[in-house]
């Protein structure tokens, strides 16, 4: 069978397994639509969040910005699993105990203000809408490159799929295919990892393979680091993101942005007690340790495949490099899709891959003839889906990668739709329009605002605003600089009025904003970007999308000040507060 | 007899929550030396020490700290199991 063939297959049967689930798992009321009746068991939640958490970039796109940035990629390591020990320990617990629907339900309530509910709505819709726009986008992408078919016509079928089990099953079918959909992605992200770590290194254990020793005895990292800098390219194993201040601030805001993130958190309001709260963190902890901890192992040997592949003999040497006729068939595939692109800038029909950029590196570089770098484009996603057909791998691995593509994106896309439909019915028009709408009526308006959801997340798929490319700098941003610390504050100070938690909310959100835009363009327009993205301008050195948790400090501060100037918490509120921090009555 | 049941029940409160809060102060600093002070601050000097392949500095932010986090998850929910029976506060299974 070939490559084609195997993916129409493999992604068939997994669209079967979720279409299936979906017509087992229909949701009959609104605690059953909103948290899957609160009945599910730690470690299938533990399950479920992994995949609800790991997203298209997750799978698709981390492995390559580590493969590219070495230690500098250690950001996204550390920042996505670091959050879920601030999750555990500081909010999933309370959240549980409190156990209602939503987020802005807490803040609503917690901050006894209807202002403060709404301004938690907003946030959540802008947070969770940009995030779903990356996971129509991956979902149209994987389609029209490994199924030959037309991108709006593969994120229609995404679409459709999803519709299915979210709007029939809400919570509860969304987490019983969340559960399939992580054995999915897990067992294909693994495979080929698996793979490439044997022959590479001889130990079929990724995380070991990185640093075990190649063929020649050298270890991996060692010759990684040696074979790219032999190219100009800075030393894998050193080389830092921006510099390592901006390396702390932004492993900070990706830790409190994913704590913050209310598709993750309404995942907690679905296990039965306080305690399986608790043991639930920890079991998604470990579910998505397996990907993150392999993710590394992936980048270091693929990058090292690919630039061997490119520079197989010794730098200088004129046969050193790989004759362009004579390139792998991956290379030709993947040429076609726009990824990877070849210019012979010095026409000697071979390919020259290296850092032009570097000034010593330059000279030198002339001095063998090359005439700049002739791999005009390497896209960061090629680590993940070229890499089975880079070690040469089976068919039936390959289309296993798309499938696993497929169900990251999915995942985390119904995760999102339901935070957005459920702050729409739940919050808005149950808490805030029509309060006495009965049970019937509300689980109709949920159903509706799915299908919303879907709609509009469909739509932005298709005509991606410029905003899309955004997608990290606004979700964590606005996630840490905005919702984490409201709820920090609501849960470990008592006394915290609402006058602070809405100003607080305000402002960190506003300067969050204020910074990516004026490096970025208002919503990501460049020609409006009033202080360019150059680095002179950025604020000692940080990164736009690393500028959340400066924006979270900016909000502890101006609530904390505004709440000395207003009466504290009413006591029915701290009395609220003391029953959330324990487990039980007592 | 209420009355004081309601006081016991506040100090009983009072003191799990500091108890929980000496917990958190705990496993939050460890949380923050082996990622921000391992992986980012320290990382040159731990560089300098070989774990097999591995600078330690490289490793620890791109393997170890994440190990290190599962670990101070799994030894809360122990702490804290164990704290919610030693204050009565204990869910009860429905």
């Amino acid at each position: 069978m070939n490559v084609q063939t195997w993916t129409y297959l493999i992604v068939g049967l997994s669209f079967a397994l979720y279409i299936g689930i979906a017509i087992w798992s229909r949701a009959s009321s609104t605690k059953e639509f909103y948290i899957a009746g609160g009945n599910v068991s730690p470690i299938s939640n533990g399950m479920a969040t992994a995949a609800d958490w790991m997203s298209a970039a997750s799978f698709i796109s981390m492995a390559g910005m580590i493969a590219f940035g070495g230690y500098g990629g250690s950001v996204f390591l550390m920042g996505w699993t670091g959050g879920y020990v601030l999750l555990a320990l500081m909010l999933a617990p309370y959240m549980r105990k409190y156990g209602k629907f939503t987020v802005p339900e807490f803040i609503g309530e917690r901050f006894y203000s209807r202002t403060a509910r709404i301004v938690a709505v907003i946030c959540l819709i802008i947070v969770s809408v940009t995030y779903v726009i990356g996971q129509m986008k991956g979902v149209g992408v994987a389609f029209s490159r490994f199924l030959e078919t037309d991108y709006n016509t593969g994120l229609y079928i995404g679409m459709a799929i999803v519709f299915f089990y979210a709007v029939l099953g809400g919570m509860k079918g969304i987490t019983f295919t969340q559960i399939a959909q992580y054995v999915v992605l897990i067992f294909a992200y693994t495979v080929p990892a698996i793979f490439i770590s044997l022959k590479l290194t001889g130990n079929p254990i990724p995380q070991f393979g990185l640093g075990g020793s190649v063929a020649d005895g050298t270890p991996l990292l060692e010759k990684l680091d040696k074979v790219i800098q032999d190219l100009g390219f800075n030393q894998y194993t050193t080389s830092v993101n921006g510099s390592k201040l901006n390396m702390f601030v932004y492993t900070m805001t990706l830790m409190i942005g994913t704590a913050g993130l209310p598709h993750v958190i309404i995942r907690f309001f679905t296990v039965p007690k306080v305690s399986d709260a608790r043991l639930s963190a920890g079991w998604a902890l470990l579910f998505i340790a397996i990907l993150y901890t392999t993710a590394p192992a992936v980048a270091a040997m693929a990058r090292l495949n690919l630039t061997e592949t490119i520079q197989p003999g010794p730098v200088g040497e004129a046969t050193g490099n790989l004759e362009y006729e004579k390139r792998p068939e991956w290379f030709k595939n993947w040429e076609k899709t726009g990824l990877l692109k070849f210019e012979d800038k010095n026409g000697d029909g071979r390919i020259q891959y290296y850092n032009d950029k570097n000034k010593t590196f330059t000279t030198k570089a002339a001095e063998y003839g090359w005439a700049g770098n002739e791999m005009t484009t390497v896209d960061k996603d090629i680590i993940v889906l070229a890499n089975p057909e880079i070690a040469n791998l089976p068919g039936w691995v390959i289309a296993l990668v798309v499938a696993g593509g497929l169900a990251a994106a999915l995942s985390t896309a119904a995760g999102l739709l339901l935070a957005i439909s459920s702050s729409i019915s739940h919050d808005l028009l149950k808490g805030i329009l029509r309060p006495d709408s009965t049970e019937k009526q509300e689980l109709n308006a949920s159903r509706l605002a799915m299908v919303g959801a879907i709609a509009v997340a469909g739509y932005f798929g298709i005509n991606p605003p410029d905003f899309a490319a955004g997608t990290v700098a606004i979700a964590f941003g606005l996630a840490a600089s905005s919702i984490f610390p409201v709820l920090m504050m609501g849960i470990f100070s008592k006394k915290m009025n609402r006058q602070g938690a809405v100003a607080g909310m305000i402002a960190g959100m506003s300067v969050t904003l204020l910074y990516v835009f004026q490096h970025k363009g208002i919503l990501f327009i460049s020609s409006t970007s009033f202080l360019g993205s150059m680095e002179p301008n950025w604020f000692l050195g940080i990164t736009p999308n690393a500028f959340g948790a400066i924006g979270a400090l900016v909000n502890f501060a101006v609530a904390f000040a505004v709440s000395k100037t207003a009466p504290e918490a009413p006591q029915e509120v701290q009395d609220l507060v003391e029953s959330i921090r324990v487990p039980s009555k007592g | 007899m209420k009355m004081e049941n309601e006081i016991n029940l506040k100090e009983r409160r009072k003191s799990y929550w500091r108890a929980n809060l000496r917990i958190l102060a705990i496993l939050m600093s460890i949380w923050f030396t082996v990622s921000f002070g391992c992986g980012i601050l320290f990382v040159e000097p731990l560089n300098e020490i070989k774990l097999g392949g591995f600078r330690l500095g490289f490793w620890m932010a791109q393997q170890g700290s994440i190990y290190v986090f599962l670990v101070l998850i799994f030894v809360y929910v122990r702490f804290m199991n164990k704290l919610d029976r030693k204050f009565r506060f204990e869910e009860e299974n429905d």
